[in-house]
């Protein structure tokens, strides 16, 4: 195609058909780029544009559904009269277990493997552990939740047995979060403290948490934004299909707003109805963890402290 | 003014003397809570193992590696490989919808995005992440099976390939984003020597960039394939329980994932037969996504680029 070769006196001809030759060749190069640069936004789009279709088909779909009554209304198996008080005091309920449940043991553990044991064989191992176990499915802690919880400890279906569930799916993404945040906090500070003649334990709790809190914090709601959206566990534990009590207490059968669309989704081909019901429950759990994960964000950009 | 605080404190704890117990019983109880996460993965492996073990005694090898699946007629047969066909081929659906749209997705993100853009972009993918999965579930049944019945006139109301279409929407954010960090990772001065030469973005992308990234772009996949096994709601909604060995994507077909929730809100007495596949299937369950997620640190250990 091209001769590269060198001639010592090349014709004007010659010349002018290397340039024009490797102008087409560049040329068709950077269309080649820029064509391209377009076909990889579009597949960018595409997926925005998907999130974008789902919320709206479902917002569409909740459209004269989602009341007043419904958000404070009893489950029913009517339609018209169907609310999510139930599952929601239910969603609630989880949150209160695994909010106390995974900060300490969470944050317990991210300050014994960046405080305490730094190195070693056993952080080591722990921290492997915790890597794995994040990625185990949510269905085998389910399992893990019905012979443990369910049956060996007789809490059956109750909030606390669904709650423990979640905190142990729940527990790596808290500990790596805190692990980050207290990672984050600069060495001079405790130096300061111990130079003060301050004891570890004490140097911990008044210098590196307080420091720390806010990563700490932040991870914690991303965790519980994704305990209530989870279905998986729940459903394998046995909660039944329609409750329509009001649970009282942590040791009552229940029913939480994943769950809820799950049932109702189930049974749309029964009564076409349900569909709506369900999409108008996923509009308010779509809602609520937006303003969970407004939160965080919020904390992070308010509190995150350089240094 | 409130760090001064917090020292002060300190000294006056210190000269107190009260602490010197705790701060000698704190990481006890640090360890104690650490422990749990590993005592978790023994309770998974355990109950796994324990309750399998009492199914294989029932039930012999051959039989669960076989394709006949009928759990609740009279006489019962517990063949898993139709669940695992299930699994694998809705994986792969997800896979040939996430592979290509993250890939390119990543690459715009990494290489020819503006900070600006990826700043606005971003955010909103990890929006796509945080949908939880029942959502997606009631999208694929509700929205995406109606609208290929259209394209595909064969498709049945339940069928695998809705929910491993929508399964590959849901790990597009996990591609694009371990996809983009590995490229981002790569060092500037790689990028600017192809730049120095002449090459185009493109060029640099794709002859550079990714192959220096190949690693972490290699895990991704294989992260996301395990996260497409262990997905629960999405193909228990939309891809039905039918228990037929099939290779037609337009049927309903079981995940081993979908079996373990009919068959724990099914009627499946503790003690049963049926109640120990169970956990027969939730260990190849586990032992699938443990392979790959080992694979998956094998590979960007082992083939990374150093630099």
């Amino acid at each position: 195609m091209i001769n590269y070769e060198l001639k010592l006196n090349p014709t004007e001809a010659e010349k002018e058909y290397k340039i024009d030759i490797n102008k087409r060749r560049i040329d068709r190069r950077i269309l080649l780029n820029n064509i391209l640069k377009k076909v990889f936004f579009l597949s960018m789009v595409f997926a925005l544009a998907v999130l974008g279709l789902l919320l709206y088909r479902i917002g569409i779909q909740s459209i004269g559904w989602l009341d007043v009554q419904f958000l404070t209304g009893k489950l029913s198996i009517f339609p018209e009269k169907a609310g999510i008080w139930g599952a929601i005091i239910g969603s609630i309920g989880l949150i209160c277990v695994v909010i106390p449940v995974t900060l300490v043991i969470g944050v317990s553990t991210a300050i014994y493997l960046e405080e305490y044991a730094t190195q070693g064989k056993i952080a080591s191992f722990i921290k492997v552990n915790l890597s794995n176990l994040a990625s185990v499915p949510s269905v085998i802690f389910g399992l893990l939740g019905l012979s443990l919880f369910g049956r060996l400890f007789h809490l059956g279906s109750s909030i606390l047995a669904g709650g423990l569930t979640l905190s142990l799916l729940v527990l790596p993404i808290v500990v790596v979060s805190s692990q980050e945040a207290i990672k984050s906090v600069p060495n001079f500070l405790r130096e300061a403290s111990y130079g003060m003649g301050a004891d570890k334990w004490t140097t911990i709790r008044k210098v590196v948490l307080p420091v720390a809190l806010p990563g700490i914090l932040t991870g914690a709601i991303l965790s519980i934004s994704r305990a209530i959206g989870e279905t998986a566990p729940l459903v394998v534990l046995g909660i039944p299909t329609l409750i329509m009590k009001i649970p009282k207490s942590f040791m009552d059968d229940f029913t939480a707003l994943p769950i809820q669309i799950y049932y109702w989704t189930l049974d749309t081909v029964l009564t076409p109805e349900y569909a709506n019901l369900a999409a108008a429950t996923i509009i308010v759990l779509l809602v609520t963890l937006f303003l969970m994960n407004s939160v965080a964000i919020f904390i992070r950009n308010k509190y995150q402290r350089g240094f | 003014m409130e760090q001064r605080m917090n020292v002060r404190a300190t000294i006056k704890d210190n000269f107190a003397k009260k602490k010197q117990t705790t701060d000698k019983a704190m990481p006890i109880f640090f360890f104690v809570c650490a422990s749990v996460s590993v005592i978790t993965t023994i309770g998974i492996v355990l109950t796994l193992i324990t309750d399998a073990y009492k199914f294989f005694q029932k039930v012999a090898l051959s039989d669960f590696f076989s394709t006949n699946l009928a759990p609740l007629s009279t006489e019962p047969h517990f063949g898993i490989l139709p669940l695992i066909n299930g699994t694998i081929l809705t994986s792969l659906i997800a896979m040939a919808v996430a592979v290509p749209l993250g890939l390119t997705a990543a690459m715009y993100l990494s290489e020819f995005a503006s900070d600006r853009v990826r700043r606005l972009l971003k955010p909103m993918m990890e929006l796509l992440a945080g949908v939880p999965t029942i959502v997606y579930g009631f999208f694929a049944y509700s929205f995406v099976t109606p609208l290929l019945m259209k394209i595909i006139p064969t498709l049945e109301a339940k069928n695998a390939l809705s929910p491993g279409i929508v399964m590959g929407i849901m790990i597009l954010p996990l591609v694009t984003s371990l996809s983009e960090d590995a490229m981002r990772s790569v060092p500037a001065a790689m990028r600017e020597g192809a730049y120095g030469l002449g090459s185009t973005k493109l060029e640099v992308t794709v002859k550079v960039v990714i192959p220096a990234a190949i690693s972490g772009i290699m895990a991704s996949f294989v992260l996301a394939i395990s996260r497409a096994i262990g997905e629960t709601m999405i193909v228990t909604i939309a891809s039905g329980s039918s228990k037929n060995f099939t290779f037609d994507i337009t049927q309903s077909m079981q995940t081993m994932t979908a079996y373990i929730v009919e068959f724990t809100s099914g009627d499946a007495g503790s003690g049963t037969t049926g109640y120990y596949s169970l956990y027969a299937v939730g260990l190849m369950l586990f032992l699938f996504t443990l392979v790959l997620n080992l694979a998956a640190q094998y590979i960007s250990k082992k083939f990374r680029e150093e630099y």
